[in-house]
């Protein structure tokens, strides 16, 4: 176990420094970038010098990278182009806020929802019941998100009145965007709980349990459930990544001062720190997530747990 | 004695998207306190589900349970509610399963999975259930249960495994234990330690057993009952001595018969055939068209159970006291198979070998720098014109053996030679395309050899493409219409897909299309462990008439040590990568020299319960070892009851009496 | 099938039987049939086929693809159906509602909504084209050459492709469309890096699986090179998967196209896709709610139905897999 940690944080290691390097030679790259050659053109040699030590671009490129690796190993991500001398750091802790909080409450409402119904699916298999949850399920994986929350804000929000449309104002403003993020949670987890359980009700153990004389609920919250829901974590990663690409729209349409507008802000405005910063950013937390789970299935899968172990 | 579970004219359906199949149709049995009942069948003759309907455990919404009753201490258990049926499994039936590497919750401690039962029906609080759990894992033979009681299944052995299997069922001293098959996943010395167990646990606790199985030697070594089913139905019941020597039906004639018996003379019997489609059952005896005796009205009318003595009953005309005498009969059809026997069993006058193995190693490497040599060191030859028979434990190497010899795998060492040429190391394209062509294979699983997208037209015929030995479209059709007549299938069969045969079907298509390059040697991966018992001597049957009409050489590897004596003129036997014993048939039946074969042949039960009654079995005590780690020395003397201090040293490969070699420190 | 009570009927009248007269030839040994021994009851059909009729037994999926026939038909010919283009402006007839003149209304520039959203519908179509395609042709050969070449070969490309997964999707597409300029050519170049992956594992599991098969086994045995493997066992065998998964891929990459020019970062005006529609319609969605709600009926047409046709697809080729 030990060794797959350190095997695996190196491997995270890695797969950062690859990401930071791409995206620190990709803006070199750029056109239009503030580094653009033709872009200074215009400045005095003087402005020019100035603005070259400014940035450290007067340096040969390997030390420039030396230095952009350094700064972000302390935490430093640089400085804001379009907001004047803001660390894209700090604009990052100011708007994480909103960005965790709908991140949160979708992942629990849209897990609490989405195995509710796989289990019901499950129980009632090949009934109307399963039917209509597998008809949400799909529904849910195929309504594009921004055309759910550009729905739910017409409906709900301007037509009816009922929650507040947009802004961050009040915790009633955080309602429908949760919900519009935690449609595509509850469709993920739906589906999967519900194959998962079908799966292991199949199993050899589940006959052995029920000849035992358990009673029916008993199989299913000893036997069945337990062992259905251990693999659940595995898509803890795809739904990190349907949870961050929906921020980026969902954030936007309901006006909430978020990571997921920031990012998507900046790219309007080619505020290129800011986009590597937060690159960066949603990459190591993705990468987190997923070593999290491996941890966590790993902790919790006595059959992983234990090989791993003994090598 | 009185009646602890009686079943009467149960039916079964179970409702597929193809229609209804009447699983179960009419079966009747009793079962007293303290007996076992065996109950034997092929797949798919309701065996199974017979034992499941006793339980209530087939799944709801296909199964239903059409008439009948199962009267368990008078009750019907079909119309017991749910809760009663929750205090009578467990507690008062309970069941072992087939396959105790998925009877288990893998996420669950197995004290736990035995205390669970206990809890439900003693009412004991968690600690004391612990401790009971503790107490039964000891008695089921699991060393050091205090501490193995909080481990999870995947850390026990299959053996182990169905000893906790078996620690679940007799938790709460069930008054009837239901065994569906408790060995057929275990290797033969496994076999023997779990069959000792029951065995035990019946002379202790006084509980009835129902031991489902196809094996007769296990039923003729367990049973005091025996009730033979097929089709749905119980063709035969009696006492195991009735049903064994004088058994009624063809049916179990035709079973009993087609087990070889090394000293018989005549041809391996074998039924015809392949079990109806219970999707549409037959109108008369379900058994008619594959019954070389039946009567005119078999094809009419289903036989009632005629009684021929108080406990033995069976379900055939030929009871009918219009019925003719076909003792007479019987004698000239078993004229006929000697005299087919005789034909095939020509002396090998050629006795040069056609295969040498020479130190043969196949090593594989896995993850993490571990190494598994499946294959250490054989070496062998096989004569032309012989069956060499290679046996052994799961995980010794034989198939790895067949393997490497054929280069599926690379050999990691040694050398092989066919017909004094070698075929180890690299050769050039002609080369290769002879050995591929001279030197055949078969293979174990009738379902995976076949590739489900092609004709079976298309896959007979895949040598005959690569070497490029048919002229014509129509040359290429004509041959694999006559190897399919050959192999004794209809060669209108050509133009449909595998997955519309049955089994036994499936393993002629594949010896079709091994014979299809006119090979020399065959090499026979367990052909015949995945099949059905009737099934397995017409399937050695047609191998032995092949042997004979194409001059063909066989090595047959197998873990079934009854038929590869009936079919092998010598025989190796394997343990942990290495040859361990090599002689001729009949010295190898009569004097074993290894305690390995010694205790391999000990653990196989004959299907003669006189003579499994009085027999002393040798029984190996613990599991086989790690094969990525075996023992240092001699690889068996874990296991040995003879192992000494010089064991530890690796014991030579000698030649103890002509043509038996032996690799065993006791043989100096 | 006969019910409970024909079948009791039928055993009680046995036991009379035994004292019945019987025929004189009732008794007499016919032997066994030769012919009815061995009798296969199962109708002949290759899998495919089999797997056609199954699918053709489910009713979402059927019904998804005559949906999906109409939406690929109103795509080619939907924009010729009256006689405005796709970029054709009238600042006349801005913000019409839907009309005889203009089917489905006006934007803010008064372009023809009708004619836009069909050449959106294309453009998805062309993503959902570009999609399969680069999952056949990249990803099924990626994965195949991986698992058939085996040992250090595959330890490499798997490495590659593990660093790919490392890194969220649109987070590399996202660069790289900074890298570029916004469009088209962009989007599919991004697709061609990221789209298929999936395919590319999916396919590598599945050749291992049959690469140890006793049917390919067999094959080896029989002298069969690997070109042979390849074409007569591999793609057949692989095959459903790689359909299904191509099926499944389809409304991912409309998704991804979509969302990106949502977002600013797709198709730019006047060109239209679904995406620019529903961002257009978004903004101008509290008053004209129609120039957003028909671009999100198509688009979720769409989605649906390729999502059902692949569910269909997958329990239709691999029953196993129905749940």
């Amino acid at each position: 176990m030990k060794k797959f940690i350190v095997v695996r944080v190196v491997n995270i290691i890695l797969t950062l420094v690859v990401i930071a390097s791409a995206t620190f030679f990709l803006m070199k790259l750029l056109p239009g970038s503030p580094f653009d050659e033709e872009k200074l053109a215009g400045l005095s040699e003087e402005a020019r010098t100035e603005f070259y030590a400014k940035y450290g671009l007067d340096k040969p490129i390997i030390i420039q990278y030396g230095i952009y690796m350094e700064n972000l190993v302390k935490g430093d991500l640089g400085t804001s182009f379009y907001f004047k001398g803001q660390k894209v750091e700090s604009l990052i802790k100011d708007r994480i806020g909103p960005s965790a909080l709908l991140g949160l409450q979708a992942v629990i409402l849209g897990m609490s929802i989405g195995l509710i119904l796989g289990m019901i699916a499950a129980f009632r298999h090949n009934t109307a019941w399963d039917y209509f949850t597998m008809f949400i399920a799909v529904i849910g994986v195929s309504i594009p998100n921004f055309v759910f929350a550009a729905l739910l804000q017409y409906y709900i929000g301007l037509k009816w009145g009922i929650l507040p449309v947009a802004f961050w104002e009040s915790y009633s403003s955080s309602v429908l965007p949760t919900i519009a993020l935690a449609m595509m949670v509850i469709a993920l987890i739906a589906r999967f709980t519900r194959n998962e359980m079908l799966e292991v009700l199949q199993q050899d153990y589940i006959l052995t349990a029920k000849s035992k004389g358990l009673s029916k609920w008993s199989v299913i919250f000893n036997h069945t459930l337990r062992n259905s829901l251990i693999p659940i974590i595995t898509i803890l990663g795809p739904i990190t990544v349907s949870l961050l690409t929906g921020s980026l729209v969902i954030e936007n349409i309901f006006g909430i001062p978020g990571i997921g507008s920031l990012f998507v802000d900046s790219i309007k405005v080619n505020d290129y720190t800011t986009i590597m910063g937060l690159t960066l950013f949603y990459s190591a937390f993705y990468i987190l997530t997923i070593l999290v789970v491996d941890l966590l299935y790993g902790i919790i899968d006595p059959r992983i747990r234990l090989t791993e172990s003994k090598g | 004695m009185k009646p602890l579970l009686e079943v009467k004219d149960l039916h079964v359906s179970f409702h597929t998207q193809a229609g209804v199949v009447k699983a179960v149709r009419g079966v009747n049995f009793t079962v007293n306190e303290g007996e076992t009942l065996a109950i034997v069948g092929e797949s798919g003759s309701g065996k199974s589900v017979t034992s499941k309907a006793i339980m209530k455990l087939l799944p709801e919404k296909i199964a239903t349970y059409d008439s009948g009753q199962v009267l368990f201490d008078g009750q019907n258990l079909l119309e017991a509610p749910e809760r009663r049926m929750e205090v009578v499994r467990g507690s008062e039936i309970a069941m072992v399963f087939q396959d105790p590497m998925t009877a288990l919750n893998p996420t669950m401690t197995i004290g736990k999975q035995v205390a669970e039962s206990v809890m439900k029906h003693q009412g004991l609080s968690k600690k004391e259930a612990q401790k009971r759990a503790i107490e039964i894992l000891e008695l089921v033979g699991i060393p050091e249960p205090a501490t193995r009681v909080n481990q999870y299944p995947h850390q026990f052995s299959g053996g182990m495994r169905q000893r906790v299997v078996i620690a679940i069922a007799i938790a709460c001293n069930p008054r009837l234990l239901i065994a569906d098959e408790p060995t057929t996943a275990l290797d033969v010395t496994i076999q023997a330690q779990i069959l000792d167990l029951l065995k035990d646990i019946q002379k202790r606790m006084g509980t009835a057993i129902i031991l489902i199985t196809h094996d007769l030697g296990v039923v003729a070594n367990m049973a005091d009952k025996v009730a033979v089913m097929y089709a749905g139905k119980i063709v035969e019941e009696g006492t195991v001595n009735e049903v064994f020597y004088e058994s009624q039906h063809p049916y179990t004639w035709g079973l009993l018969k087609s087990i070889p018996d090394l000293d018989a003379e005549e041809e391996l019997y074998s039924i015809p055939g392949s079990p109806p489609d219970l999707l549409h059952p037959p109108v008369g005896d379900a058994f008619a068209v594959r019954n070389e005796f039946a009567l005119a009205i078999d094809y009419k009318t289903q036989p009632p159970m005629f009684k021929v003595s108080d406990s033995h009953s069976a379900a055939t005309w030929l009871l009918h006291p219009k019925a003719p005498d076909l003792s007479a009969v019987i004698q000239v059809k078993e004229r006929e198979r000697v005299a087919v026997a005789k034909k095939r069993n020509r002396l090998i006058a050629d006795s040069s070998p056609i295969i040498q193995v020479k130190d043969l190693q196949k090593h594989f490497h896995l993850s993490g720098n571990k190494q598994l040599r499946a294959v250490d060191g054989v070496s062998f030859d096989i004569n032309r014109g012989e069956t060499l028979g290679l046996v052994g434990e799961s995980g010794c190497g034989k198939s790895t053996t067949g393997r490497t010899i054929i280069r599926l795998y690379e050999p990691t060492g040694g050398e092989v030679y066919f017909d004094g040429e070698p075929i180890h190391g690299q050769l050039n394209k002609g080369q290769e395309n002879r050995m591929k062509q001279k030197i055949q294979m078969i293979f174990q699983d009738p379902y995976a050899s076949l590739d489900p997208r092609k004709k079976v037209l298309d896959s007979v015929a895949e040598g005959i493409d690569i070497h490029k030995l048919a002229t014509s479209p129509k040359d290429r059709k004509d041959i694999v219409q006559n190897l399919l007549e050959v192999v004794g299938l209809n060669k209108e069969f050509m133009n449909r897909y595998p997955h519309e045969f049955s089994g036994g079907q499936r393993q002629r298509v594949g010896i079709a299309r091994a014979l299809a390059v006119n090979p020399d040697v065959i090499i026979a991966d367990e052909p015949i462990s995945a099949l059905d018992v009737s099934i397995q001597a017409q399937v050695v049957n047609l191998l032995k008439d092949l042997q004979y009409e194409k001059e063909l050489t066989y090595l047959f590897i197998a873990h079934d040590i009854s038929m590869v004596k009936y079919i092998s003129d010598r025989i190796g036997v394997m343990y942990l990568g290495n040859l361990v014993e090599l002689a001729p048939t009949k010295a190898i039946s009569e004097r074993p020299l290894h305690p390995y074969t010694q205790a391999l042949m000990s653990a196989v039960p004959v299907p003669d319960p006189m003579e499994e009654r009085d027999r002393e079995r040798i029984v190996l005590t613990g599991d086989l070892p790690n094969p990525m780690n075996p023992p240092t020395g001699c690889r068996f003397r874990t296991r040995c009851p003879y192992a000494m201090e010089k064991c530890k040293e690796i014991p030579l490969w000698k030649e103890a009496e002509k043509d038996h070699w032996v690799a065993c420190h006791l043989i100096d | 099938m006969m019910s409970n009570n024909s079948v009791k009927e039928y055993e009680a009248g046995l036991e009379d039987l035994v004292e019945m007269e019987f025929d004189e030839n009732s008794f007499e040994v016919v032997g066994y049939q030769k012919d009815s021994q061995e009798i296969i009851t199962r109708p002949q059909m290759s899998m495919f086929k089999e797997s056609w009729i199954r699918l053709k037994k489910n009713k979402g999926a059927m019904l998804s693809l005559i949906i999906l026939s109409i939406l690929i038909v109103m795509a080619i010919i939907g924009p010729h159906l009256n006689e405005y283009s796709y970029e054709q402006t009238d600042y006349d007839k801005v913000f019409q509602k839907p009309s005889s003149e203009h089917w489905l209304g006006t934007d803010r520039f008064g372009r023809d909504q009708w004619t836009r959203i069909w050449e959106g519908t294309r453009i998805s179509l062309y993503i959902a084209f570009l999609a399969a395609t680069l999952d056949l042709i990249i990803g099924v050969m990626y994965g195949a050459v991986s698992a058939l070449l085996g040992g250090r070969v595959d330890n490499v490309m798997q490495r590659i492709i593990e660093v790919l997964v490392g890194i969220p999707n649109l987070i590399l597409i996202i660069l790289l469309i900074m890298l570029m300029k916004p469009g088209i050519v962009t989007i599919t170049i991004a697709m061609v890096i990221t789209g298929w992956v999936n395919m590319a594992r999916l396919v590598r599991s599945q050749v291992f699986k049959l690469k140890t098969q006793e049917f390919i086994l067999a094959s080896r045995a029989l002298g069969a090179s690997n070109g042979r493997l390849i074409k007569e066992h591999f793609i057949p065998n692989t095959l459903g998967l790689i359909i299904v998964n191509m099926m499944f891929t389809i409304p991912a990459a409309i998704f991804t196209e979509a969302f990106l020019s949502f977002i600013g970062l797709g198709l730019q005006e006047p060109l239209a896709s679904l995406g620019v529609l529903i961002n257009d319609g978004f903004q101008a969605m509290r008053n004209h709610f129609y120039l957003l709600l028909f671009p999100a009926l198509v688009i979720v047409g769409l989605m649906v139905c390729f999502n059902l046709l692949a569910d269909g697809l997958r329990d239709a080729l691999d029953p196993k897999m129905k749940k």
